[in-house]
């Protein structure tokens, strides 16, 4: 039995089932201001809002991908940014899962290595455990190019999954997909959040979505908090 | 029909080696114009191509000054016993600095077709910047950097005026486009209209091959 806890074990793992997440933070971009104070305590969160609300750029500050004027972001103990202590982490130290809405999987790999390029030889998760999961056994040895737009999704979750990260982002996961594959996909997020127990920051503009899988709902209007609160 | 050929293996052979040597600095400048923002960035730019654009002699004139046994970098191999004019690798460096821009400017083209966002997203899954390179963004460009690559062996293997100052026409370091030069001046015309022949063969192949790539790149994007 190794010695870390595995995110597949959820028993070993209720201390990273409610983690805080602080989002606390302004960040501008050319017309647009982004302000955001938000300390959450929730599984998973919803960030609901209107397009251009500035959902995905809150996901991509956390990514690193994005830098915020000032403020505060932190994911349980560990600071991604602090302006004021001058803590910047790049995106390649952050060990945040990113699922992005165009889920820019690499075109010159196939699903395998895909999957596998941002493994975590430590005490990441295992490709059987992950690819069983997800039920990505049989496109394993398929070129990226090739896949249906559900399997791509998975494909994606799969690969951020890899990076045992201490939360999942993840944009518009269903929003590219018609209704039957919606349905087929939900499933899956359920799993990841019931199985691995990653905290999770969902983006969507879909009501009912929402409320299948969070907990906690954000409401972003025009880069202001608009409402946040419990689902329940 | 003996010395034709050695002329031409030796011609290839040589700027072979000089793709190889512009290949690093090339593909990292390429890269560095494409990606990064800095200070000095239009100098680099502008320094890179102006081989593209002085006429070749004075190209060739720049680096023997540079590595002449009274330049500053000519003296300094000296210490090590290295000899560069006349020689075998004054014939690499002209056909490597005069080879370079096209090299830089296709290779950029490369890099500038690559989407950003794997290279973020590599980023994210945990890879730092050595590695997004090497597994993202040069595999992405590579067909880019293949045209580049041969469109500056192109270059090289018809390199005249640089090398003729560089390297001279001695038996031990002519190439064919030297060897056009002293066959025509000495009046043997058919030699001449020989190494003519095996030149436009040569170049027609290594550009055809580089249009190729260029080509079908923009098709699979």
């Amino acid at each position: 039995m190794k010695h870390h806890t595995s995110p597949l074990h959820p028993e070993q793992s209720t201390e990273r089932t409610y983690r805080r997440i602080t989002l606390d933070f302004s960040l501008r971009q050319g017309t647009f201001t982004l302000e955001i104070h938000e300390h959450i305590d929730a599984r998973v969160v919803a960030l609901f809002g209107p397009s251009g609300a500035g959902k995905t750029t809150v996901l991509e500050s956390i990514a690193g991908l994005r830098t915020p004027e000032h403020g505060v972001i932190r994911i349980g103990t560990r600071t991604l940014f602090d302006s004021s202590a001058g803590v910047d982490r790049p995106a390649h130290e952050r060990r945040v899962g990113y699922v992005p809405q165009d889920l820019a999987l690499f075109p010159h790999m196939n699903v395998r290595r895909n999957i596998l390029y941002g493994a975590d030889a430590g005490g990441g998760p295992r490709l059987d455990q992950v690819v069983g999961m997800l039920e990505l056994v049989p496109i394993l040895d398929r070129d990226v190019t090739a896949l249906s737009g559900g399997e791509r999704q998975r494909v994606a979750l799969a690969r951020a999954l890899m990076v045992s990260p201490a939360l999942l982002l993840l944009d518009e996961p269903l929003a590219a997909l018609d209704r039957g594959l919606r349905e087929r996909i939900l499933p899956y997020l359920e799993r990841i959040r019931d199985e691995l127990a990653i905290p999770m920051l969902y983006v969507s503009h879909a009501e009912a979505e929402v409320r299948a899988m969070a907990d906690w709902v954000v409401v972003l209007d025009a880069g202001r908090v608009a409402r946040s609160g419990s689902t329940g | 029909m003996n010395s034709i050929l050695s002329i031409a293996s030796f011609t290839v052979a040589m700027a072979a080696l000089a793709t190889l040597v512009m290949l690093p600095p090339g593909v990292a400048v390429a890269w560095l114009l494409a990606r990064r923002r800095f200070p000095g960035r239009v100098v680099l730019e502008t320094v890179v191509s102006l081989p593209l654009v002085l006429p070749p002699v004075a190209t060739g004139l720049i680096l023997m000054r540079l590595l002449g046994p009274h330049g500053p970098i000519g003296a300094w191999l000296e210490r090590f016993g290295i000899e560069v004019m006349f020689t075998w690798r004054a014939v690499v460096v002209a056909m490597a600095v005069m080879g370079l821009p096209l090299l830089v400017r296709v290779a950029r083209a490369g890099f500038d077709q690559v989407d950003r966002r794997y290279e973020q997203i590599a980023a994210t899954l945990g890879a730092g910047p050595a590695r997004v390179f090497f597994t993202v963004s040069l595999p992405l460009a590579r067909r880019g950097v293949l045209a580049g690559a041969l469109l500056g062996f192109s270059r090289a293997l018809g390199e005249f005026g640089a090398t003729i100052l560089l390297a001279g026409a001695l038996p031990s370091t002519r190439t064919i486009a030297v060897a056009i030069y002293s066959y025509t001046e000495t009046g043997q015309d058919a030699a001449a209209t020989a190494m003519l022949a095996v030149s436009a063969t040569i170049a027609f192949g290594a550009l055809l091959l580089s249009n190729r790539l260029a080509t079908s790149r923009v098709r699979s994007s």
